[in-house]
């Protein structure tokens, strides 16, 4: 489904990713782990299509999409969400939700004018399966509320409701588990596996193992830019190099 | 003061700050509702009168267009379809930058837009200006008061229009897509929202509004000329949305009154209470004065007169049963 071809992006003098190949199948929940600065955002917005690769292709679905603008891929049913919630903050979460379909109607601003009636009927149509979604994720009771005024953890949630409103073909999860507590770190991890049963493919950046060994078949780890290994997360996690490349200075120290 | 001369006076108070009122529904379509920084809404607002001017104004000698004697209506017409055009091309050109640069460079068109005013004297004359420009229902009686009292409903009916028609808009999905690039960018280009061609449809509708403010002042003033269009104008318009109600088009024809009313009347005061000779340097008090209200404004009620409705569009409300449905709050 996504296949990422010795993909390499330089900022400035630093080469932040360097000759990453990897394939990710449909249907399956994809782990992306490595130390800070290993490049793993960088790999997102490369996806994702916020910047560039200086080298490299990637494809998806069957499509080169190298290069292509965020909004394009998104089209294609290709999601992101940020390590950092960006939620549009002044707008209710309802709402954060229903901005998301693309092509409705009423965004052409003129039908507002002359087919105001059916701009309405699909406007319904859209909020009726916002509810939906803000109900599986628990936040309908926040619906009218401003995103602003909302949690961290609830705005984690919001973020992956906003991309499942796409009905997106795979989500590029950064941080799903950042700064939550455990009782609501369980209810995404329980969400993200019932997305994944549905038929969902997940890419997911994580810090936290235990997220990552539950949810996910297999894990890519990255280290300085490099994919230095794949396999499964019981492969992984017995792994020499990994170890090395997690808590590399404190071993070296120790000998 | 006599009746007639108080109603005289209110008539002539209510269109002037009608002109103001509309060019604040046009800056509220892009600072208000998309976030877009447009420092150069007094460019706009020439080009609308410009437009007005020469489509409904005499024959002047030595100019290259004019003498048509249009109807005021297309001149009205002419001049909300110039200063779109003006945005379409402003738009294009600098709507890609971040927004202190969209600021400084649409600050630097509007100073542009005023020098070609003063020297391209074929078309504008120059700061001689163009005159004797046709008010609708002139004919109709001898008396300025009446006049004025016909420009006053056409001011009326035209607010009633934008608002209707920006309501109608705004209020809707594309409303929302705007508040949501105004709120943060990169994640509506990440919800596949093509920002760019929002920007710039709501800079344009917004500009075209302007471009019908000044069509207002023109006709109105029957006499326009390059000090007309200064940049205090922005900023007059900027502080009229900021304290009736950023993002919200009911807060901005208010604010365009209460700045106007608050304007001249300071004006007013200071001519009434300070001896004459040092009422010229009493004239940059006024200037304090709007200031101040404006820093007081911005620590007390930071969201204006009238705040935004949080809820954009009419039908995103939780529907009834739902927990959490909730009947209207504060805010909402």
């Amino acid at each position: 489904m996504l296949k990422v071809v010795d993909l390499a992006k330089d900022f400035g003098g630093l080469r932040a990713v360097d000759g990453v190949s990897f394939e990710v199948r449909e249907g399956t929940i994809t782990g992306l782990i490595g130390p800070n600065g290993a490049g793993k955002t960088t790999m997102f917005n490369i996806v994702a299509g916020h910047f560039p690769p200086t080298a490299g292709r990637v494809q998806f679905d069957g499509h080169d999409i190298t290069g292509m603008p965020s909004y394009k891929s998104f089209a294609r049913g290709l999601v992101r969400t940020f390590q950092i919630p960006r939620p549009f903050a002044e707008m209710t979460v309802l709402e954060n939700l229903m901005t998301v379909p693309q092509d409705q109607l009423g965004e052409r601003f003129w039908n507002n004018w002359f087919r105001l009636g059916a701009v309405r009927a699909e406007e319904r149509e859209h909020r009726d399966r916002a509810v939906d979604i803000l109900t599986f994720l628990n936040l309908v009771h926040l619906g009218e509320e401003a995103a602003k005024n909302i949690s961290g953890g609830q705005l984690k949630l919001l973020e992956l409701g906003r991309a499942l409103m796409s009905d997106p073909k795979m989500i590029l999860l950064d941080e799903p588990g950042a700064g939550i507590n455990p009782t609501l770190l369980g209810e995404i991890v329980e969400k993200i596996a019932e997305l994944g049963r549905r038929g969902i493919t997940f890419v997911i950046i994580e810090h936290n193992m235990d997220l990552v060994m539950t949810l996910c078949e297999r894990v890519l780890v990255m280290a300085e830019g490099k994919l230095l290994m794949e396999g499964s997360a019981e492969e992984v996690r017995n792994d020499e190099r990994v170890l090395e490349a997690f808590l590399g200075g404190v071993a070296q120290e120790a000998d | 003061m006599d009746f007639l001369s108080l109603l005289s006076f209110l008539t002539f108070f209510l269109i002037v700050a009608s002109v103001y009122s509309v060019a604040c529904l046009g800056l509220n379509m892009q600072w208000g509702f998309t976030g877009l920084f447009n420092v150069g809404v007094v460019g706009f607002f020439a080009i609308g009168a410009y437009a007005s001017a020469i489509l409904t104004g005499p024959d002047y000698p030595d100019t290259l267009l004019g003498g048509f004697g249009l109807p005021v209506i297309v001149g009205f017409a002419g001049a909300v379809i110039a200063a779109g055009l003006a945005g379409l091309l402003v738009g294009f050109v600098t709507l890609r930058l971040r927004e202190d640069f969209l600021a400084i460079s649409t600050f630097g068109i509007a100073i542009s837009i005023q020098l070609v005013a003063l020297n391209f004297s074929r078309l504008t004359r120059g700061p001689d200006g163009l005159y004797s420009l046709p008010k609708p229902f002139s004919g109709v009686s001898t008396s300025v008061l009446v006049d004025n009292l016909f420009y006053l409903a056409i001011c009326a009916v035209s607010i009633g229009v934008v608002y209707w028609g920006l309501e109608r808009m705004v209020r809707s999905p594309w409303g929302r897509v705007l508040r949501a690039i105004r709120e943060d960018e990169t994640a509506a280009l990440a919800l596949g929202k093509n920002v760019f061609r929002y920007r710039l449809q709501a800079f344009v509708v917004g500009c075209a509004v302007m471009g019908l403010s000044g069509a207002l002042y023109a006709n109105f003033v029957g006499f326009i000329s390059p000090q007309d269009f200064i940049p205090i104008f922005t900023f007059q318009v900027f502080i009229m949305l900021i304290v009736g109600g950023s993002g919200n088009n009911l807060g901005a024809i208010l604010g365009g009154v209460v700045v106007w009313a608050l304007w001249s009347g300071s004006g007013a005061l200071i001519a009434g209470i300070l001896p004459p000779t040092i009422q010229t340097q009493a004239a940059s008090v006024r200037i304090v004065l709007i200031g101040l209200g404006l820093v007081l404004m911005l620590l007390y009620r930071p969201a204006g007169i009238l705040r935004e409705k949080r809820i954009v569009s009419q039908e995103a409300r939780l529907p009834d049963g739902v927990a959490g449905g909730r009947a209207a709050g504060p805010g909402d």
